[in-house]
Order: C-alpha cells, then structure tokens, then sequence
C-alpha cells in the first residue's frame, strides 16, 4: 500500500472519523477550509501517518499541506525515499 | 488614482467576536476582561467592589507583598531610575541585572544564567536560537504556547510527541538521523491539567538519541525539590538537563524570564538569541525585587510546606464535593476542575466572580484535547478558611449552574 492510489486510499480513512463535518473528501478537498479541523486535529492526524508509514512529518512542512492531494504527495514522496 | 476599498484584515476574527458576543448576551460577566480595582493581598483583590479571594494568579509563594521584595524595588527605582531604555548587550545592563544572574546562579547551582524581558521570551529566544537548519526540535504536544511559537521561529524541523509518553518520544527519536542536532523541550509541570512530567524516563530517551534537553520549571519553582529548583530537581536528573528556562511571574512574583545551564559556550547566546538581544531589558526596579526574591526562596522551607498543605486541602476538598478533577492526586500547585462543556464552564465561573472568587477558565485550544477547565493556583499565603470558603463557594455554584456532582467511589 505505498504507491500513490494506496497512500491516498488509506490517509481518506485516516480522516474519516476526525471529518465532523461530513464534507465529501477529494484530492482538492482542504483541512482548514473545508473541513474546518482546528490545528491540535491536524497535528494528531499528523501523528497518525507518520506512524502508520513509520516516516517524519516535520509540523514545519504543514503550511505548504492544504489539501488532501497534497498530503498524498508528501506522503508518498516521504515513504519512496525512506526505500 | 483613487484609492482600492480597503480590505479589512481584522475580518478575520469574526467568527470569534460573535462568538464572544454570544458569551456576553446570555448575562454572564467577561472572563477575559476582569479588571483588579486594588489589590490587597498575594490571596485578595477588590474587582467590581466585591472582596475577592484570588484562586489563579500563580503567585504560588505570595512573595508579591513580601517586605524585602517591595523595598528592593524601592530602592532600585530611586537609584537607578525607572527604566533602562536599552537591550541588554547595549546601555541595559546594569549591577541590578548582573546582580540578578548572581542569585539565579546561586539558586540553580549553575554557571551560567541570562534574564529576558519575558518568560515567553525566554522560550521563544532559547527554543529558536538553539536548534537551526538541520537540527530537530522534538517537543510535547502540550507544550506552551511560548515554545510552540519559538518552534515557528527557528529553521528546525518540528516533531510533537504524544503528551509525557515516553514510548512515543522514542519511537519519533528512532525516525531522526543519527547525526543531526537534536532539541528535547519538556515542562516539569504543565499547567492546563496540573500534571508533572515524567522526567526521568523522557530524559534517558532524549539522552540515548544523542539530544540537549531544555526543561521549562515555569510552575516548577520554589516549591519542587530540595532547594526549589524544580521537578527536574525532584526527581534527580539534574545532570542530564541542559537549559532550564524559567519565569519570574509566577513563585518570584515580579515579572521576566530566564535561562540557565552549565554550558561551556553559552554566553555566546547573549549575541546570537534575538529575543533577547532586540528589545529593551527589565527596569531596575523589578530585577532588583527578583533577586531578592529568588534568594528569599532558596530558603523557603516553611512557606514549600504550606503550599503542598493548602493544595491538599483544595484537590481533596474539592474531590469529597463531588467534582471531577484533572489529576487523580495533587501534582503540583494548580488543580484543574474538568467542566462538561463551554456554557457550563462560562457559567460556572462567572457564578464563582460574583460570589467573589477568581479561577482561570481555560477552554480550547488552549488546552489540550479540548477540555474546559476551572483553573485554580494556590498560594502559600492562603489560609485554611480561605480554603473552605472558596470550597463553600464552588459547591454553591455548582448547585446554582445545575453542575452535576459525581457522589465519590
Ligand atoms: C509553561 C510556561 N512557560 C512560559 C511561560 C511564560 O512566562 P511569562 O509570563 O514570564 O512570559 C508561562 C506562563 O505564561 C508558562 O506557563
């Protein structure tokens, strides 16, 4: 499951039990905008892909991550070069 | 060319100014906006004309009154003056500065201490200026927001662990290059919950991974450990932790903050840390009533006990009265009283002003995994029937606000 549709498949149900608002989630759909999740939400979904990829995802790098296909390609750029 | 429509940056908040509308229309008194008419005491103030027992103010040893406190600002604004008008590195250093540093020194047992104008400059200075670009600062979850922001601040990369589990700091260690620069920042207390850390594992982590440890005593000093270091000192890891940054607005009961270590190189940091160099240092007055009050503390044995009594009898007060409580047992100066919800916990406190008693309230995202609170900090100052009054009080409120009371196990 670390190819892009398999990253992306499973960050969706990652943020399925935090998506209060029941917004439909798409590779544009946004954190902040969309779903309104404050940032102690993200910070722990942050938590949770890194450890569910075993990788690091600096609270640094979270600006530049506003949608979900975004997320998707940090992540699967981080899993490909941890080999 | 005539002028574009302004856009309004402050539209930003509009979401929050009705929601503090709201707040305000249902009858109930600002939290945010309590003004203190006198002061009468470290315990006591007059807000609104009412005598109120003050039961959050984190005046933990009441040394805001103490004799030689006052006198030492006296003296220090008749002779020095009121103010420095300069940065440390330049004009702002005076003998009441360096006379400061001496008594952190002394009450520390470390070479090397440096005052900033704030605690939450004192992070935001230490934070930012000890992990740079490639370095890693790993930190609690819960930690201050002073911390937070010296994170955002410096070109570290930011890795949050899950709040005092050590088994998670490990595990995002492990994920580090061995090699790089690495900064553990932990509180000894953090002061939403009132919980200590556990130290002692989370430094041997850090420790094992090759990182510096920073440990901010905020709530911690004056009152943990044998010479009132800190939970640090308290629980004997001493040696391991290299920074410790602290306050002077809590125990030492002025205001200012502080670093100290036993770093051979760290007086290079008076000339690198921006937050402590681009701004103008404390007035005279006030280094001078923190010394005298940092060593008043370092002997304060008695006034230590009193505190952890008058704890005590609060946590377990409260407790017998039905309310639910952040920590099973008292770990520290402040006890948190876990409300239900927002208009409950509004209510709550505003019934608790009138009746003449002032608590924090603390509601997300200040606090961590969106919890309201009733913050109490006590004083070593308060008395037993200050105590029992505000106990009274509290389950009088309770009664008033329709907070259901949980009978004890
Ligand atoms: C844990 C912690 N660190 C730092 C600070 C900042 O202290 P100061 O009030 O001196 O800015 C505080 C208090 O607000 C705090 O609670």
């Amino acid at each position: 499951m670390t190819d892009r549709a398999g990253v992306y498949a499973r960050i969706i149900e990652l943020i399925e039990p935090l998506n209060a608002k029941k917004v439909p989630l798409t590779e544009t759909t946004t954190f902040a905008g969309d779903m309104e999740m404050d940032s102690l939400t993200v910070m722990d979904l942050v938590a949770s892909m890194e450890d569910e990829w075993d990788i690091l995802i600096p609270l640094n790098m979270l600006p530049d991550l506003e949608t979900i296909g975004q997320v998707a390609d940090a992540v699967h750029g981080l899993v490909a070069k941890k080999g | 060319m005539p002028n574009l429509p302004v856009t309004d940056l402050l539209s930003k908040f509009d979401p929050l100014i009705a929601e503090h509308a709201g707040l305000l229309s249902s009858g109930i008194r600002d939290p945010f906006g309590i003004v203190m008419d006198k002061v009468l005491s470290p315990t006591e103030a007059i807000i609104k004309g009412q005598h109120t027992i003050l039961l959050g103010t984190y005046n933990y040893m009441g040394m805001t009154f103490d004799p030689d406190v006052v006198a030492a600002g006296q003296a220090a604004i008749r002779d020095y003056g009121a103010g420095t008008t300069g940065s440390r590195v330049l004009n702002g250093t005076y003998q009441t500065h360096k006379e400061c540093e001496a008594a952190l020194m002394d009450f520390y047992g470390m070479s090397h201490a440096m005052v900033f104008s704030t605690g939450y400059q004192a992070n935001l200075g230490m934070v930012s200026t000890l992990a740079g670009k490639g370095d890693f600062i790993i930190l609690d979850a819960d930690s201050h927001a002073s911390i937070y922001d010296g994170c955002k601040m410096s070109n570290a990369d930011i890795v949050r662990f899950r709040h005092n589990d050590a088994a998670d700091l490990e595990k995002r260690l492990k994920r580090l290059p061995a090699d790089a620069g690495k900064l553990v920042v932990l509180e000894g207390v953090y002061s939403m919950l009132g919980d200590i850390a556990p130290l002692p594992e989370l430094v041997a982590i850090a420790k094992a991974h090759g990182a510096m440890v920073l440990v901010d005593e905020a709530h911690g000093m004056g009152f943990f450990g044998p010479n009132g270091r800190g939970v640090y000192e308290e629980q004997g890891v001493a040696d391991d932790v290299d920074f410790v940054v602290g306050t002077f607005s809590k125990s030492v009961g002025t205001v200012g903050g502080f670093c100290v270590s036993n770093h051979p190189k760290f007086e290079i940091l008076r000339l690198v840390c921006r937050p402590y160099t681009f701004t103008a240092s404390l007035p005279p007055a006030v280094v001078a009533s923190a010394a005298t009050s940092i060593r008043k503390l370092m002997t304060a044995h008695d006034k230590r006990a009193r505190l952890w009594e008058a704890t005590r009898r609060l946590h377990g007060g409260l407790k017998a009265r039905g309310f639910r409580l952040a920590t099973q047992t008292p770990e520290s100066a402040i006890v948190s009283v876990l409300m239900p919800d927002q208009e409950t916990t509004a209510l709550m406190w505003s019934t608790l002003i009138n009746l003449g008693v002032y608590v924090n309230m603390s509601r997300p995202p200040a606090t961590p995994a969106g919890v309201f609170l009733l913050r109490c900090s006590i004083c070593a100052l308060h008395s037993d029937a200050q105590i029992d009054t505000v106990l009274g009080r509290f389950e009088q409120a309770a009664q008033m606000c329709g907070l259901a009371l949980h009978e004890m196990a």
